[in-house]
């Protein structure tokens, strides 16, 4: 059984389905060495979510979406993120990736005030699947209350000569990437009434969303997803896929999979990695995947893919 | 004489003696106004949402349950969980619910019987309100045949107790004064245990029931109302003796029937909820437990010959209110109504113990016997404890 009902995401100024794909690729320019910075412009806003039909949640939110901006670079390039706080409380940004101590988003290192503005910078690096969120104190209301997102940093082919074809198929507007459906899922929940206990589980916000409008996906193509827990409360959540097996890399710091052939994959809180399937010898139809925590699949966080 | 000038300072002194509070009054009412105090109280406060649940069934196409809008502001249930998995269900009539406005929400969940079964609503806030079905089963539909053996159970828990404890009236009428005044004291003790036991029942369905109503208030309000009610209606002769005999066997009929009509709530939301274990040891409680109403009843009237159509008058009145209670407690039972049930049953027995109380008094009169403030006691003593040893019978 799922949710009743539908969830007004117009009202809500963001789409799950949207939030699949719509990555932040900033602005690029080139710098006196010849360096390629990527700019983003990221802002706090106190807002009110629909997370399930009808269940309204006062929420903290990057750019006004839970998560926030899927940021996408390449490895190499320089970073510069242009954060201004226009929430009610002091929040910052912490991101997990390679940069000095003055860039770390906590206390003396990037706290910004309500009303005041800071740019991390920092070099796009390790590759792989990150995330970022806001590292103010009382951390977990922080966290909860919806400042994360999924922070993706592509290989450069250029570096990884080993396993070049593996690296271009990662690598966004690449022919090789272009054969791919990709997707990121940001795995969180939701405490409504304050007992530290989630009411609601999904990913990308939404309980049941994908399972009400399945995802479509096309059997022809491989599917990669790009999956974060950033699920509060809960040590840890998981992602299980019916009728197929997949491979994970973990992290996906590493171009060749960590583990291979699995249907079920366990994470802790901030742990993330990338999942590749493909339904290529599958009959179409739906198949579904969601949490292996069946509580956490009752209460929101279960979808289907629609193979056609 | 007295000079008109203090003539005139004694009523300027009246006058401000008038004057002065009002005026204060006024000044107060000013300085509320201008400075409004409560203005920085109450400001960005989050919405008093309440919701009570006032009644849950396990019915053969899934879970229905009455809810009640209980806070200040509208509530709107969102989703409902079942079992810590949110479910399909149905609102009717459909929409916020206002205070006091009540709905009912079906759920076409596969329950499990004789499993616990919990529900979680969740309103548009994310706010929950928890409810437990401690034992799911069938809930018995509504029918004639269910009417039918709810009245028999009725009849075995109100009338046939009753009966039984009226037939004991020849040994009764063996007792001279002192036996009299025991007999009665041992009903004071029966009621005072009634009265509490009344009273704690109507004041656990007030807990149950929608706050906004503040039925625990009612609850009380209620018993003395019907007290005063009922010693006014047992006066409207003008006896100055107070009641005795047939009318107060009357009087205690009635008030031991009011009583009886919430035990046979108590049984039949009992069983309708499911919980058969509870029901059954319920009617073999009340049974044991309703035996000593019967001899209270029969007590007044040991030394009068009442015609065996009033025998059968008594034990209708004090009985028969068991078979009522358990078909309202089965099909129409909300916490409140029961409550304020409960209070008006309060009420009742607290002015038979009175009558009572004067009808021994009357007695120790006429008797000779200086030791029937002891034998008084004892009654009363034994009366308490033959109901708390009974009540062993009725608890869970
Ligand atoms: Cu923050």
């Amino acid at each position: 059984m799922t949710t009743v009902g539908n969830v007004d995401h117009v009202r809500n100024g963001f789409d799950p389905h949207e939030i699949l794909n719509d990555w932040d690729l900033g602005t690029v320019t080139t710098d006196a060495n010849g360096r390629r910075v990527r700019e983003y412009e990221i802002t706090a806003v106190d807002i009110e979510i629909e997370i399930a039909p009808g269940i309204f949640f006062p929420a903290w939110a990057y750019n006004g979406r839970v998560p926030g901006p899927t940021i996408r670079a390449v490895e190499g390039e320089w970073l510069r993120i242009h954060f201004t706080n226009a929430g009610s409380h002091t929040h910052s940004i912490h991101f997990h990736g390679i940069h000095a101590a003055s860039m770390d988003g906590i206390a003396g290192a990037g706290l910004v005030g309500p009303g005041e503005s800071f740019t991390y910078e920092m070099p796009a690096e390790p590759f792989g699947c990150h995330l970022y969120h806001c590292h103010a104190t009382p951390l977990k209301r922080h966290v909860h209350k919806g400042l994360y997102g999924a922070f993706i940093v592509d290989p450069d082919p250029a570096r990884h000569p080993e396993h070049t074809d593996v690296a271009r198929a990662r690598l966004l507007g690449t022919p090789e990437n272009d054969t791919w459906q990709e997707f990121v899922m940001v795995m969180n929940g939701f405490d409504t009434n304050f007992d530290d206990e989630n009411e609601i589980y999904a990913a990308n916000t939404v309980a049941h969303e994908y399972m009400k409008r399945p995802i479509q996906v096309d059997r022809d193509r491989p599917i990669r997803i790009y999956l974060v827990n950033i699920t509060e409360f809960d040590p840890i959540n998981s992602f299980h896929l019916h009728g197929n097996f997949f491979d994970y890399y973990d992290h996906g710091t590493t171009l060749t999979p960590t583990l291979r052939t699995v249907d079920t994959i366990m994470q802790c809180q901030a742990q993330r990695g990338i999942l590749e399937m493909s339904f290529a010898n599958h009959e179409p139809g739906r198949y579904m995947f969601h949490a292996h925590q069946s509580e956490f699949a009752e209460l929101g966080w279960m979808s289907v893919f629609e193979v056609t | 004489m007295i000079p008109a000038s203090a003539d005139h300072s004694v009523a300027t002194k009246r006058g401000l003696a008038i004057g002065f509070p009002l005026f204060l009054l006024a000044l107060v009412a000013l300085a509320v106004t201008l400075f409004d105090p409560l203005a920085r109280f109450g400001t960005g406060l989050p919405p008093d949402e309440g919701l009570a649940i006032e009644r849950g069934t396990t019915e053969p196409n899934g879970i229905e349950v009455w809810v009640r809008g209980d806070g200040r502001d509208d509530v709107s249930i969102a989703q409902v969980q079942v079992d810590g998995a949110y479910w399909n269900f149905k609102q009717t009539p459909d929409g916020p619910l206002g205070r006091f406005e009540g709905a009912l929400i079906e759920i076409p969940y596969p329950w499990v019987a004789g499993d616990a079964h919990h529900l979680t609503f969740v309103t548009s806030t994310g706010t929950t309100f928890g409810y437990s079905i401690d034992v799911a089963r069938d809930t018995t539909p509504f029918s004639l045949g269910a009417l039918f053996d709810l009245a028999l159970l009725g009849l075995f828990v109100g009338v046939v107790p009753i009966a039984l404890g009226l037939a004991t009236i020849p040994i009764l009428r063996r007792m001279g004064t002192e036996g009299m005044v025991f007999a009665m004291a041992l009903t004071v003790g029966l009621l005072a245990f009634l009265l509490v036991d009344t009273l704690a029942e109507g004041l656990e369905l007030a807990a149950e029931a929608a706050g906004a109503y503040q039925t625990d208030v009612i609850v009380w309000v209620v018993a003395a109302l019907t007290f005063a009610a009922l010693m006014a209606l047992s006066r409207i002769g003008g006896r100055k003796g107070g009641t005795g005999g047939i009318a107060l066997a009357t009087w205690m009929a009635l008030g031991i029937g009011l009583h009886n009509f919430g035990e046979g709530l108590s049984i039949g939301t009992a069983l309708i909820l499911g919980n058969a274990a509870l029901g059954s040891l319920l009617i073999v409680g009340f049974t044991v437990h309703n035996l000593t109403e019967g001899i209270a009843i029969a007590a007044p009237v040991t030394r009068k010959t009442p015609g065996l159509w009033m025998f059968v008058g008594w034990t209708a009145l004090a009985g028969l209110p068991a078979v009522a209670g358990a078909w309202i407690g089965a099909f129409a039972f909300l916490p409140h109504w029961g409550a304020i049930f409960f209070g008006i049953a309060a009420g009742a027995i607290l002015q038979v113990m009175v009558e009572v109380i004067r009808f021994i008094l009357a007695l120790g009169r006429e008797s000779t016997d200086s030791l029937s403030g002891g034998t008084a006691f004892a009654g009363f003593g034994t009366g308490v404890l033959a109901m708390y040893a009974t009540a062993f019978l009725v608890q869970v």
